[in-house]
Order: structure tokens, then C-alpha cells, then sequence
């Protein structure tokens, strides 16, 4: 498989993940909202700022918008131009390297990928939004699980369809520790958390929500919601589809299926990088990354994400692929005007 | 012959003698043009009766939804082109219209027999020029032209192309005018797109109306991906049984990049970028996860100033160093072959009636397009006087730029163009506006079929044997009066069907 095209196969996997978890991070916000009365700006911002940090970047938000309510933080995370991970931010870079690997994909993935960024950049989305929030959240929810059932029914489970699922996981797993990550503030630094309130509670449950977590972690703990059993459920267990340990243990496997070395050897980087990951997993309990602070253990958790983002395209991709400069697009441009279009003229 | 069940309408051409015309066809006027469909007396052409018997049968309202059917399939399926110049990112779909052309089988023969005589004396011309330039020393052509022409590549003297063929694909545009006679308005030798605009009009005109084609004789267009396949795969360079074949792409923001995705897919072969391939040893290799893996035939969508910054244009962003070193050794063939541009000079145009004379001792099947030479005194006199009356051309330039379209044009714009023909006469050329055949075509504003201007681009294949593709690109100039087909200028599509009968 070309390099070019399994990072092409990789990237769009990781940003429609990041799509479909940023509308479900906000839909459930969003929603959470309603069930709290009139609140003031200050904790309306409180409510609001951990989660644009949690799938944005902080600064450009509030350079762009005065005051952090519901409406501006949905305009930043869904359609702002200048947030490179807004929702249709990451459509569109879905598409674009769905596109450069047209030849590669289903026509099925590749028209179910256009027809979610047309919607986007049409004046529908917009009304969608502002008449119905949850459905609109509702339709890129759907488009990522038809994306997703798609791609296991139809696609051949070969080297590419590997550096997809690796695309999708890792992404996943960094998702999953960021929408964890939200609630941090309302944690000590370390050590055990005090009981939560009745609205602490809702918080914590609508981390849950932000997962696709609640039915799972209540079949399990009951609708008592602790933020260490959260923590727990959403970083170590074993069988949760969404949690840390779930996507690094597919990640830990795909590796090994992409280089075909064995489970407990490693050919590269990222293999090493994460089988040891998946051992720390394994091995861990909720205590300890309590004790050692919720936000530290997930801030490094993501460190470790990356580098094993890193050390695969080391293995694998060989050189960089840098956004062509526009010279470059002039000259994609310029080629053969002897173009469909380009009868000249009488 | 069934007789179509449309209701009537007192304004239907007189006579047309295959019954009831559908109600969109209602009041149609050739407006005294030479029509595709009817007749100049109203009557259809013997070679619409079937599709009109049929295409009457369905009601308005259904052709309506049909047509929003295909134009929504279109833009899902991203068959769309890249505005030129635009930096929005807008993509537009080619706008399509439901009325196919027809062109009935005794016309397609000659048109194919004079395509190939064409595309063979081509193909001679070129070895010709760039080996024994004898058409030169015997004084058909005056050297000057050719050795001043842009895309002469001097480089290319006497290095034998793999299968001694230079053009392997090639579009030529055909054009009819008042008398309907066809004319080759230019032949484009280089790396002619938009056959991915024949293949799927096709396809969306079966799936919208499967009952069409049910006992019409209309020849299949599909095997075009297969044909291409078989033509590279013919060039492999000698002693590899199983060549690999990549078709090298600018990249996806070329506004043909859906075609290239398109033709590799129907071919089964990987499609690239030039940073995608590697040059080591004079040979040519991919770059894959698994290290690199050998390449033996590229089918180029780049033209040659691009293809290896350090043989061409040094600052190519989208070449491959190296890779004209391993053409030259024999390890990599591609087509079309480099050099081939000179061929669609359209000074060269000018000379093709006298090169098919020479290699092949034949009149053109096809005529040209009457042409002026501005480097020929007598000649550019009489363009400076006409410039009004006139079409210039640049000589390299395609698409629609670089030209003066004298009875459309202002005073001031007749004027510039004077100066740069007296600056550089080898550059220009002139024609007369042709009145371009029309064809009826469903204009929105109106909700009715109007005429509108269309040209032909069929395609031909040249390998092993040369496969003339029996359909290709009808194009539409949709604004009324206009001649220009360009699709970022108005320009739409047709399907262009080629019967297997007369009628």
C-alpha cells in the first residue's frame, strides 16, 4: 500500500472520530443545560470554557467570542472557520483525504463522506441546528455509525482497512481521556475526591453521555455516579467499546497485524510504545491514578497517545506530508487545460 | 415503429413525421441552424424517432424528478470539476441534459475511419520529427514552425518511444457547421480529458432510463477503461510479462482529479502523486508502508514542463526527480509520450491536411477548419483587417484562454489582440466563425427545449490496434446564442449515443 494513501486511510478515520465526538460532546451539554435554571454568566462560562478546551483551543475561542454561552460554543465547535476542529472542520479534512484516496475507499464510504460534508456546508445544516440541536447532532451521530457499519460490512479487512481502525482507536482513546478530562476542575489535584452534589452528579453523568457511556457504566454500577468509578469505567475497562483501554488494546492488535510480528514482540516504535501502554492499562487501578491525580495521569495519558501517532509514521509513511503550499496548487491547477470544459473556440 | 401516446400540441413543427412530438419539444425552432434532431423543414431526423417515441411517454413531472434525480447523484458522487482560480473550494457539478445526441451508424463509420486516419498520420508526424525529419527536407512544412513550436522537445531527438508511439490517447474536437459537414476543430494529443464525463453520462442516463435503451441499438461506451488498460499495458517495457501501471496524477485540487480516481479504479491500478514515486538506479518505484515496489508504465495526467524538475521546470512541485533518466534508459515507458504536444500546435492543426497527404497519400477524411496563419504575411493581412469577423487563437494555449472571438468582442479587446499579433505572429492563428450545429436542450428559465450549440469530443485509442470509442463528449454552450462549451463558461454535457443502425 502506498505510504501517502495508508496516511490518506488513517486521517480520515481520525477526524470523522473527532466529528462524531464533538457533536456528541456538545449535544449532551447542550442538553444538560436544560435541566439546570437560569444561570449566571460566571458559571454558565464555568460550565462551558472545559469543554471548549476540551475539543478546542482556548485562546482562539475566546479571541473570537466575548462570552462563552451555549450558542457561541456550539458556533465554535460546529461550523467556526478559523477552529481547525470544528465539527465541519473535520468533515471537510475527512473528505479531502477521502478524496485522495478515492480509488481506495467503497463508493459507498466515499458518497456517504460527501454527503455528510454537503449537508455541513449547506444553509440546512444551519436551520437543522437552530430548529433542533439533538437532531441535528443526531445526523452526524448516524452518519458516523453508518460510516462505521459500512466500513465492517463492506470493506476488505486488508493492510488499508487496518490503518483505518488504527486512525479511528487512537483517536477514540484520546477522545474518550479529553471528555473524561472536562470535569477535572471540580477534583482535588490529588488524591480522593470529596462526595459530589445532586448537579455535581449531572456532570459527571453527562461525561458518561459524552462517551455513549451512561447505559454501560449504570448496567454495571447503578446510577450511583462516582467520579472515580467514571474514571475507572472510561479508562480501564476492559469490554466498554469507548474506553482508554478498549481502543489501545485494537490499537496494540492492528499494529501487530499491519507488521505481522507477534503479540509479544514488537518490529518498531509504535508497537513497543503500545504494548506498554496496554500492560500499564491493564495493570492499573482507579486508586492509583486518583492518588496520583486524575488530570496529570490523563495529561501524560495523551502524551502517550501521540507518540505512538508519531512513532507509526516513522514506521510506515517514511516523509512528511505537508499541506501543499499554494505554488504547488497552481500547479495541480494549471495542468492539462486540455480540460473537459476547455473547448476553445470558434 | 411505436407511436408515441404525448398528447398534441398545435405548435409542434409541421410534419414531424414520427408521430407526436413530447410536449418539451413542443414549438421547437431550428431558428435556421443546422439541427441535430430535426430536419430544416421540422421533421425528425430518422435517427431520433426511437429515442422521441420513448422520451414522449414520460410525463413531465417524472422528467422533471429524474432530473433533479441525476444532477443530486452527480454532486453526491463528487463528479464535480474545481473553479478555476477559485480558492473556496467551490466544485460544481458539469450540468448534464436528458436529450442524448444520436449520430446514426453510416455517419459514425466515416467519422471513425477519419479519426483514425488522423491519429495514424499523427503518430507518423511525430516520429517523423523527432527521428528522420524528412517532412521538412522534402519542404511540406517550413522548419521554422515546427523548430519554434512550444512543445517541440529537441531533448527527444532520436530517442525511440517505447512501440515507436507518441500518442496513445487523444480527444479531438469535432464541430459541424451550417451544411452540417464535419470539421476537426482541434486535436488535443496531450492528455485530453473528460472521458470520465462520457462514462458516467452513460451511466446515469441507464440508470434513469433503463427503458431507453431497450431495443434503441445504441453501441456500449464502457469499454473504454479496459481498452486504455490493454494500451499500457502494450508499451511495458520489453521483458516484463507483468508490467505494474500507475496512472500519475497533479493531485486532487486538478480539476480532472475525480477522472484520474475514476479511470484508475476502472483500470485496477494505483493511482499517484509525483511524491509518491522514487528514482533509484534509473528505475522507477512506489513508496509504500511496505518498502518501495517497481513500476513499469505511468499513464501521465501531468504535463511534460512538470513531469522531472531536473530535466523541465525546476521548481515542479508535483514531478519525479529522476524519471525522465529512467524513460530515457528504457525502464519506465509513459504515455502519452513526451513531445507529443507539438503535434496539437495550432500551427501544426494548419499543416495536418498536408501531413496526412504525406505519410499516408490520402485526402483528410475530416476536413479542418479553414485556417489563417499570422506568420504568413498574406495571411496576417488579411486577419489585422478582419479581426472583427475573426476567431484567434494562441497557438499552445487551450481551454478557452488566449482568445479573441472578433464578433463578440469590443473594439478595445480587437485592438489588444492587434498587438500582440504584430508582436508574435508564430503564435497566433485565426478562423472564421462557424456557425456551430445545435441541439435541442432543456433550458431551466424557460422550462422548455431550446437550441444550443454543440460540439464532439470522441476519443481514440492508439496501441496495439486504434480503437475509436463509438460515443464521447457532447458538449453545450447553455446560454442562448452562445458558442463557447467551456464548462467554467455555461458549458454542459450530453450523452452521445452511437447507434448500431441507421435509425
Amino acid at each position: 500500500m502506498l505510504s501517502r494513501v495508508a496516511n490518506s486511510l488513517y486521517w480520515m478515520n481520525r477526524y470523522l472520530e473527532r466529528a462524531d465526538n464533538t457533536a456528541r460532546l456538545v449535544d449532551v451539554n447542550l442538553q444538560l443545560l436544560l435541566d439546570h435554571r437560569a444561570l449566571d454568566e460566571k458559571t454558565l462560562a464555568g460550565h462551558w470554557i472545559p469543554i471548549v478546551q476540551s475539543a478546542g483551543d482556548e485562546n482562539l475561542f475566546t479571541s473570537l467570542h466575548a462570552r462563552a454561552t451555549g450558542k457561541t460554543v456550539t458556533e465554535f465547535l460546529v461550523f467556526q472557520p478559523e477552529n481547525t476542529n470544528s465539527i465541519l472542520a473535520a468533515v471537510s479534512q475527512a473528505r479531502e483525504n477521502a478524496r485522495m484516496v478515492r480509488d481506495q475507499i467503497t463508493s459507498e464510504v466515499w458518497e456517504e463522506i460527501n454527503r455528510l460534508y454537503l449537508f455541513l456546508r449547506s444553509p440546512a445544516a444551519r436551520q437543522r441546528l437552530d430548529s433542533s440541536p439533538i437532531e441535528f447532532f443526531q445526523e452526524i451521530k448516524t452518519s458516523s455509525l453508518y460510516l462505521q457499519g459500512l466500513t465492517n460490512a463492506t470493506v476488505l479487512r486488508n493492510e488499508g482497512w487496518l490503518f483505518q481502525q488504527v486512525g479511528k482507536y487512537l483517536e477514540r482513546a484520546d477522545k474518550t481521556s479529553r471528555i473524561l478530562d472536562v470535569r477535572h476542575a471540580s477534583l482535588p489535584a490529588r488524591g480522593e475526591p470529596v462526595p459530589v452534589s445532586q448537579a455535581g452528579a449531572l456532570e459527571w453523568a453527562a461525561v458518561l453521555r459524552s462517551c455513549s457511556a451512561w447505559d454501560a457504566y449504570k448496567s454495571i454500577h447503578g446510577a450511583d455516579v462516582q467520579p472515580a468509578l467514571v474514571a475507572e469505567f472510561l479508562l480501564l475497562s476492559p469490554d466498554f467499546p469507548r474506553s482508554v483501554r478498549f481502543c489501545v488494546q485494537w490499537v496494540n492488535t492492528l499494529l501487530r497485524g499491519i507488521s505481522g510480528v507477534a503479540a509479544d514482540r514488537f518490529s518498531n516504535d509504535a508497537e513497543k510504545l503500545a504494548g506498554r501502554l496496554l500492560a500499564e492499562l491493564q495493570f492499573s487501578t482507579s486508586e492509583e491514578i486518583i492518588d496520583a491525580g486524575l488530570h496529570t495521569y490523563i495529561d501524560q495519558l495523551q502524551t502517550k497517545l501521540n507518540d505512538i501517532g508519531g512513532a507509526l509514521f516513522q514506521a510506515y509513511i517514511f516523509q512528511t506530508f505537508l499541506t501543499p503550499d499554494n505554488e504547488q496548487l497552481q500547479q495541480q491547477e494549471e495542468q492539462q487545460q486540455q480540460a473537459a470544459g476547455a473547448v476553445t473556440g470558434r | 415503429m411505436a407511436v408515441s401516446p404525448a398528447p398534441t400540441n398545435s405548435s409542434c413543427p409541421p410534419g414531424s413525421g414520427s408521430g407526436l412530438l413530447p410536449t418539451v419539444l413542443s414549438g421547437y425552432a431550428t431558428e435556421g441552424f443546422f439541427d441535430e434532431m430535426f430536419l430544416p423543414d421540422g421533421t425528425l431526423r430518422p435517427h431520433y424517432r426511437k429515442f422521441v417515441s420513448r422520451f414522449g411517454t414520460i410525463p413531465r413531472a417524472e422528467l422533471d424528478a429524474k432530473r433533479g434525480a441525476i444532477d443530486a447523484l452527480f454532486l453526491r458522487q463528487g463528479i464535480t470539476f474545481n473553479v478555476y482560480g477559485d480558492s473556496q473550494g467551490t466544485e460544481r457539478i458539469f450540468p448534464f441534459d436528458l436529450l442524448p445526441r444520436v449520430i446514426p451508424a453510416a455517419e459514425w463509420e466515416k467519422l471513425e475511419a477519419g479519426l483514425i486516419q488522423r491519429i495514424t498520420a499523427l503518430n507518423l508526424f511525430l516520429h517523423d520529427i523527432y527521428h528522420e525529419q524528412r517532412i521538412l527536407k522534402d519542404g511540406v512544412i517550413p522548419p521554422y514552425y515546427v523548430l519554434s513550436a512550444k512543445h517541440f522537445r529537441r531533448e527527444f531527438v532520436n530517442f525511440r518511444v517505447p512501440g515507436d508511439i507518441y500518442i496513445h490517447v487523444c480527444g479531438s474536437d469535432l464541430i459541424r457547421g451550417a451544411d452540417g459537414g464535419y470539421m476537426v476543430l482541434e486535436d488535443n494529443a496531450r492528455c485530453p480529458s473528460g472521458v470520465s464525463y462520457m462514462l458516467e453520462n452513460r451511466r446515469a442516463m441507464r440508470r434513469t432510463f433503463p427503458g431507453f435503451f431497450d431495443g434503441t441499438g445504441v453501441r456500449p461506451v464502457d469499454n473504454y477503461p479496459a481498452e486504455l488498460y490493454e494500451v499500457l499495458r502494450h508499451i511495458a517495457p520489453a521483458g516484463v510479462a507483468d508490467p505494474t501501471v500507475v496512472l500519475l496524477t497533479p493531485g486532487p485540487y486538478n480539476s480532472a482529479y475525480f477522472e484520474h480516481t475514476y479511470l484508475a479504479r476502472q483500470m485496477g491500478i494505483e493511482i499517484v502523486e509525483g511524491r509518491d514515486l522514487v528514482v533509484r538506479d534509473q528505475r522507477v518505484y512506489t513508496r509504500t508502508t511496505k518498502g518501495q515496489q517497481p513500476v513499469h508504465v505511468i499513464y501521465r495526467r501531468i504535463d511534460d514542463d512538470f513531469l522531472d524538475p531536473t530535466v523541465f521546470r525546476a521548481d515542479s512541485a508535483l514531478g519525479v526527480p529522476g524519471l525522465i533518466h529512467a524513460y530515457r534508459a528504457g525502464n519506465v515507458s509513459l504515455a502519452n509520450s513526451i513531445g507529443t504536444g507539438l503535434a496539437d500546435d495550432k500551427v501544426m492543426y494548419y499543416f495536418v491536411p498536408r501531413i496526412i497527404k504525406y505519410y499516408l497519400d490520402q485526402e483528410p477524411l475530416i476536413p479542418n477548419v479553414p485556417t489563417y496563419l499570422a506568420s504568413e504575411e498574406k495571411d496576417r493581412g488579411y486577419i489585422l483587417d478582419n479581426l472583427d469577423k475573426l476567431v484567434v487563437k494562441s497557438a499552445n494555449e487551450a481551454g478557452g484562454y488566449g482568445m479573441l472571438m472578433g464578433p463578440h468582442s469590443t473594439k478595445a479587446e480587437c485592438e489588444a489582440f492587434r498587438e500582440k499579433i504584430v508582436a508574435d505572429p508564430r503564435n497566433f492563428i485565426a478562423q472564421p466563425m462557424i456557425s456551430l450545429s445545435r441541439h435541442p436542450t432543456f433550458i431551466e428559465e424557460t422550462n422548455h427545449c431550446e437550441g444550443r450549440h454543440v460540439d464532439l469530443r470522441p476519443y481514440i485509442l492508439y496501441g496495439q490496434k486504434t480503437t475509436v470509442i463509438p460515443g464521447g463528449l457532447t458538449r453545450v454552450a447553455l446560454r442562448r446564442g452562445s458558442l463557447v462549451v467551456n464548462s467554467s463558461q455555461g458549458g454542459g454535457s450530453k450523452d452521445t449515443w452511437v447507434l448500431y443502425a441507421d435509425e
